[in-house]
Formats: C-alpha cells, sequence, structure tokens
C-alpha cells in the first residue's frame, strides 16, 4: 500500500501541497500570485511541523509572510506605476 | 521559436525529465525508514558532547559551520547585487513623504514593533535551546523593522533602515564569521572549532564561540534583509512622490 | 512502497518549470522559480524523516528517544532565507528591464535588438 506508513494527516497536508503548487503556477497575474503563494508558504509550514521539523517552519513562516510579500509587492506597484495610463478611457 | 513549440518541446523534456526522477527516487529508502547513520549519531552525540538542546542548530552552527559561512556569502554577494542594480543617484529624504492616514494604527503598530523585535531577538539567542537560531531571529529582526513603516510611515523607518549603519553591521555580521573561525585558527585548533569551552546545556550559556557565530549571523541576516526592503521600498516611493508633487 | 511524497516532489518540481516555461511576466517567473526551489526543501526533509520520531530538540526530553535526522533540516533552514535574496535579486533585473524597455513581458523582450 502506497499511504500504508502515513498518518492521515501527512496525507491529508500532502494533498493540500499537491493541489497548491500548481495553483501558484498557473495564477498570472502577479498581484493575485502573491496571495497565492502566501496560501502556498502556510501550507508548507503545516507540512514541516508535520514532518517533524519546528526550526524548518519556523523559517518558512518569517520568509513566506514576512520577506516575499514585501519584497514581490513593491515589485508589482513600481511595474504597475510606470504603466502608462491606457485603461479606463484617459 | 513560437510559444507553441516552446511548450510543446518542453512538455517532451518534462516528461523525459519526471521518468528520470521516478527511477532515481525508487532507489530511495522507504519513505520513514531512515537509514544513514550520521543523524542518529548526531543526535546521540549533539547534547553530550556540544552541551546544546536543539541539535538542528548544533549542525548549522557547529558541526557544519563551513557550509553556513558558504550560505552567508551567498545571501552578502546577492545583496551586494540588488543594491548595485537598485541605487541610483541620491534622491533628497524630504520628498519621500509617506504617511499612514490614521493616528491609530500608527499607535498601536508602533507599540507592536517593539514586541516583534523583542521576540525576534529571543529567537536569535535561544537558537541553542530551543527552536530559532540566527537565520529566523535575522529575518524577523528585519520584518519588524519593515512593520514600522508599515504603521508608521517612512521617516521613523528611516531612523531603523539607513544604509550607512546598515551596511557596516552587515559587513561586520560576514566578516564576524570568518574572525571567529580565525580565531580557533590562532589558538591551536581547527578552523571554527569551539574555543570558549561547552557551557551548560539547557541555558544561554551553551555553546561557546558557535554562539557568536550565531549572533554574527543573525546580525547579518537582519541587515541585508533591511538593505533590500529600504532598496526596494525607495524604489516604489520616488515615483509616488512624484506623482503627490505634479 | 511508500513512494507518495517523492512522487509530491517530482510533481511540484515539474509544475515550478512548467510556470517558468510559459511565464508571461518576469515576476511570475520568480515566484515560481522559487516553487521549483520548495520542492527540494520537500525532498530533503522527506528522506529525513523518521517513522514515529519527534523533533530533534531534547530541552526537557531523555536522550535516546526517537527523533528525525537533524542534518537535512539544517541544510533546508539555511536555504530557504538564502532563497529569498536571490529572487529579490531577480526582481530587481526585472524592475531594471521594465524602467529600460516598458515592459515585463520575456517574449517581448527577447525579441528586442540592438
Amino acid at each position: 500500500m502506497i499511504v500504508a506508513s502515513l498518518v492521515p494527516l501527512q496525507s491529508a497536508i500532502f494533498a493540500v501541497v499537491a493541489l497548491a503548487a500548481p495553483a501558484v503556477a498557473l495564477t498570472r497575474d502577479p498581484l493575485r500570485q502573491i496571495v497565492v503563494n502566501g496560501f502556498y508558504g502556510w501550507a508548507l509550514v503545516i507540512l514541516f511541523s508535520v514532518l517533524q521539523a519546528p526550526d524548518v517552519a519556523l523559517s518558512m513562516l518569517v520568509v513566506g509572510g514576512l520577506a516575499y510579500p514585501i519584497v514581490v509587492l513593491i515589485a508589482v506597484a513600481r511595474v504597475r506605476a510606470g504603466k502608462p495610463k491606457d485603461e479606463g478611457g484617459e | 521559436m513560437s510559444r507553441r513549440v516552446r511548450i510543446g518541446i518542453f512538455l517532451a523534456a518534462a516528461a523525459s525529465f519526471g521518468a528520470l526522477l521516478i527511477w532515481g527516487f525508487i532507489g530511495l529508502t522507504d519513505f520513514g525508514h531512515y537509514k544513514g547513520p550520521y543523524g542518529y549519531v548526531l543526535n546521540r552525540v549533539a547534547l553530550p558532547e556540544r552541551h546544546m538542546t536543539n541539535v538542528v542548530t548544533s549542525a548549522v552552527f557547529d558541526y557544519r559551520g563551513f557550509d553556513t559561512m558558504g550560505e552567508e556569502f551567498i545571501l552578502f554577494a546577492s545583496v551586494v547585487g540588488v543594491v548595485l542594480l537598485l541605487r541610483s543617484e541620491g534622491r533628497e529624504d524630504d520628498e519621500m513623504e509617506d504617511d499612514t492616514g490614521s493616528d491609530t494604527v500608527r499607535v498601536f503598530g508602533t507599540l507592536m514593533v517593539g514586541g516583534s523585535l523583542l521576540v525576534a531577538l529571543w529567537l536569535i539567542a535561544f537558537g541553542f535551546v530551543t527552536p530559532g537560531g540566527g537565520f529566523q531571529g535575522g529575518v524577523a529582526l528585519a520584518g519588524g523593522a519593515a512593520l514600522l513603516f508599515l504603521a508608521a510611515g517612512y521617516g521613523p523607518f528611516k531612523v531603523l533602515g539607513n544604509e550607512t549603519a546598515l551596511d557596516p553591521i552587515e559587513g561586520i555580521g560576514a566578516g564576524g564569521y570568518v574572525v571567529v573561525g580565525l580565531a580557533g585558527l590562532v589558538s591551536g585548533a581547527a578552523f571554527l572549532q569551539n574555543v570558549l569551552g561547552p557551557g551548560v546545556p539547557g541555558t544561554l550559556w551553551s555553546g561557546g564561540s558557535a554562539a557568536l557565530v550565531n549572533w554574527c549571523a543573525g546580525a547579518e541576516v537582519a541587515a541585508a534583509n533591511l538593505i533590500l526592503f529600504s532598496q526596494f521600498l525607495e524604489e516604489y516611493l520616488v515615483p509616488l512622490a512624484g506623482k503627490q508633487q505634479s | 512502497m511508500s513512494f507518495l511524497p517523492y512522487a509530491l516532489v517530482g510533481w511540484i518540481c515539474v509544475v515550478g518549470l512548467y510556470g517558468i516555461v510559459t511565464s508571461k511576466h518576469l515576476i511570475h517567473l520568480g515566484l515560481c522559480l522559487s516553487v521549483t526551489q520548495s520542492s527540494t526543501y520537500v525532498l530533503l526533509l522527506s528522506v529525513g524523516y523518521v517513522e514515529g520520531g519527534g523533533p530533534p530538540i531534547f530541552k526537557g526530553i531523555k536522550l535516546g528517544t526517537t527523533a528525525v535526522d537533524p542534518v537535512v533540516q539544517s541544510l533546508v533552514l539555511t536555504d530557504i532565507v538564502v532563497s529569498v535574496t536571490v529572487v529579490a535579486l531577480i526582481l530587481a533585473l526585472a524592475l531594471n528591464v521594465h524602467k529600460e524597455t516598458g515592459s515585463a513581458d520575456p517574449d517581448e523582450i527577447a525579441e528586442l535588438s540592438g
């Protein structure tokens, strides 16, 4: 049996990560993608905790919750601010 | 080549890459039956030998401290790259005013900044006792300072985030690691060997020179991330100021 | 035959690569790169997992209780923090490209010459 040695919680979290990863790759708009990436980071934190790795879970928590959103959101805002205003009439 | 052709080639390559990966993974031991002796030996030996109750941090800073030095220099090099790409001619500070509107946000945010900085310092300091360490605490420290920007605006953030103070801190963190290692060499032992004595397990005084290296790494990670955030923030605020003035 | 975690690793890696190849925005490309990197973290932690083991922290716990492998955790934890700065470098490059050419689409930039 493939799942014989996995506890039910581990199987559930593996399924959530397997569904969240293509969601991050397939969201084309960067502003929405950072939100989905936040959810993926949360799923990874739970996965690392379930695999008995608290240091790694802490690391992913601070990085996925603080560093990635700040850096990506500022880049997105800068890219959008530089675009000429051509939607919504002018 | 057109996009469709590129995607077609990629799908063929991905299928063969996936097959290669699966063939490689079949050779691994079953999930949950870790075989290799290194992990078991370290779990047994880290507490009696080095008096550290957090075996992972002892592996990061003591048993495999040389690898961590390499990772720190990767961090240092990419921050140098970002600064070179984004730092342009000097802008005056008074043209970048970004105020949060509400007083409640400002007051409560500033109070919470103190709490989060304290938690980050605790994470770094107690890295050898409970989960934590220089890397996690360093990023949390930089995040606390970024919270100051969100709560109070750009002026107060500049107090914590000016580059004339952060650049030396980052350099001291990266160089301090090497200096502590050389201290081991100078006193006749190996590079990065613990020369301060192991200490008492389960307390703050446990780890010897690995604790110094922990603080150096924490300072460097915090300063590097803060430089990153402030460079990106300057990128964001200057066009905003331009729009407000015009 | 507990193959499921390793299949997950292969799946995440290929999905991230697909996101990179079909990307239309440089920032989207940076985040898909981070997804591919996260597959290596899952792989390393799955290799080191011991069934019925606890975390490798022994404060207040008797020495000798089963614990998972600490060495792979040390590799992963520094890697996560360092990968953020590498993605920030890619984003800085993307910002510069956008400043020079006015678009953040990899396909459009590839066609410019001179």
